[in-house]
């Protein structure tokens, strides 16, 4: 198992490059539910302009 | 099929439903191909004996480099038909894929940069495509930065959808003088392009994760541009709708 | 300073294409020149900026005389930045532009006739001073000649991919480093046929291939460019 996680010396590079992008996804759809969330505020916000 | 008509889904309000329905299979057909491409390409492929395992690497670079170029000609075309048809539904499409391939263009470099440091001993190497690259992913702020600066979201697309068209036209012309630029300058044989002749099981893992980017973009653009359509249609009364059914 | 528009025509005249250029670039040669000041600047800021490399790398001569030309030609980018912002601010910023928006001239033509007249102050300058900068950093003739010309065939089409994105910015609030974002990746393959052309003179291997292709460049951005141009304008105004 470790033998593997090294990667024949080469698991630095590996590792950070998987992580990077790994971690570009995972950013990707905290963003993608956060905006969801804004965009459903807004809505919010134009019902209660529309109605004041 | 024949029932269907298709202009019908290029208003917002129709457009939102479908694209809440077709989410869920682009991303589970994504999540399949990546666990797929990732067990071919981790447990099946074999070490290069040129490179050893580093090689591993392109199995998220070219995809990512692949997506990044092919979202932004996507991108482009959806802009030209909001010029041509002066469609709001094909600009929110091309607002929403932006940051997608810039995400792409960013990790194509970074893993670019950690491929080519055991290969050839620099985290940098300016060849074509890593270069062109470079300069895709500085088109996609561009078109980000511009729609962030411009306050009426009309003018932004039709802004953002010439400069992205000014942009397509160009890739080419970029990358033609890029490759020429390197061709010139380059001694040493160091060359992105030139990977590492592929086992039959290394090309399938690479196809593979190609298509699990493209499900993956397809579906966060789909999610992307739903609460695009949210925030920009939110005076809209099926909106209103959507919204107290949601609370009931 | 007052700056009053020159009279447009009034009555219902259709106005011809090339009438309609020559009018705007005249106009806008007339309004540069008012301020001499402003021109200077360009020119000051061109050779203040090849200076610095010297500064910043090393006096070595053969090593500037290798890199020469791609600092010619990224001063000669930074400079037309600059200047840029101006093309069409001041005249969005007192009403004129739109004007010229809503009037019976060909917007394009307009359009064209004030890049050229912005080339004209501003890229020609620089040309004409690439041969100081040559000297500066011990380019032989030949290939002080050939940048020369390769920024005479390229600085013209710089123009135009900096009026498309002067007009995309206009009045936003991020102005010049916007600007600078969406023009220098644009200008990528000028800059590489416009440098390497000098650099394959200096190494003997012929710049006809370069130069070429920096003509080609030219002739496409003068067709396209003002179309693409006047309509980021009208954009900006609808």
């Amino acid at each position: 198992m470790m033998e593997w996680l090294k990667m024949g010396g080469h698991g630095f590079y590996i590792w950070w490059s998987y992580g990077v992008f790994a971690l570009a996804i995972a950013i990707e759809v905290w963003l993608l539910s956060r905006r969801r969330a804004q965009a459903w505020q807004m809505v919010r916000q134009a019902a209660e302009e529309d109605n004041a | 099929m024949a029932g269907i008509s298709w202009f019908k889904f290029s208003a917002p309000a129709s457009f939102y439903p479908l694209a809440g329905r077709l989410i869920p299979w682009f991303a589970a057909l994504a999540a399949l191909l990546t666990v797929a491409g990732l067990y071919i390409g981790f447990l099946v492929a074999p070490t290069d004996y040129q490179q050893g395992e580093s090689y591993r690497i392109i199995f998220i670079h070219v995809p990512a480099a692949w997506m990044a170029m092919f979202t932004y000609c996507v991108m482009a075309g959806w802009c030209a038909a909001s010029l041509i048809w002066n469609t709001r539904l094909s600009a929110m499409m091309a607002q929403s894929l932006a940051p997608t391939g810039a995400m792409f263009a960013f990790v194509s470099l970074w893993t670019g940069a950690f491929w080519g440091r055991p290969t050839w001993g620099t985290y940098w190497v300016w060849d074509a495509r890593l270069t062109s690259t470079l300069i895709l992913f500085f088109l996609y702020l561009g078109y980000i930065a511009l729609r962030a600066a411009i306050d009426d979201p009309r003018r932004a697309d039709r802004a953002s959808a010439l400069l992205a068209l000014v942009g397509v036209v160009n890739v080419p012309i970029i990358y033609f003088s890029v490759k020429w630029w390197n061709t010139l300058h380059q001694g040493a044989t160091v060359s992105m392009t030139a990977a590492p002749k592929m086992a039959q099981t290394m090309l399938a893992a690479m196809l593979i994760m190609s298509f699990a980017a493209w499900f993956y973009t397809i579906a966060v653009a789909l999610h992307r541009v739903r609460s695009i359509i949210l925030e920009r249609e939110a005076h809209a009364d099926w909106v209103q709708e959507l919204r107290n059914g949601r609370q009931g | 300073m007052n700056r009053s528009a020159s009279t447009i025509a009034v009555e219902p005249v259709t106005i011809g294409v090339i009438q309609a250029m020559r009018w705007a670039c005249a106009r806008d040669l007339l309004l540069a020149f008012r301020s001499k000041s402003e021109l200077a600047l360009i020119v000051v800021f061109f050779v203040l900026v090849t200076s610095l490399f010297p500064l910043g790398v090393s006096p070595d001569a053969k090593l500037l005389e290798r890199i020469a030309p791609g600092i010619a030609w990224v001063a000669a980018l930074l400079a037309s930045l600059l200047s840029l912002p101006r093309l069409f601010a001041l005249d969005h910023a007192d009403g004129t532009l739109e004007q010229l928006v809503l009037g019976p001239a060909p917007l394009a033509s307009m359009v064209s006739g004030k890049v050229l007249a912005h080339w004209l102050a501003n890229g020609l300058p620089l040309v004409l001073l690439s041969p100081v900068a040559g000297v500066q950093f011990g380019m032989q003739p030949e290939a002080i000649a050939t940048l020369t010309a390769s920024l005479l065939l390229g600085t013209p089409t710089l123009s135009w991919l900096g009026a498309i994105g002067a007009a995309l910015t206009l009045g936003t609030r991020t102005g010049s480093a916007l600007l600078a974002l969406l023009v220098l990746p644009l200008a990528v393959p000028i800059l590489i046929f416009g440098a390497g052309a000098a650099e394959s003179v200096a190494t003997g291997l012929g710049a006809e291939a370069h130069l070429s292709l920096l003509g080609a460049g030219l002739i496409a951005s003068w067709v396209l460019g003002p179309f693409a141009t006047a309509l980021a304008v009208r954009i900006a105004y609808e």
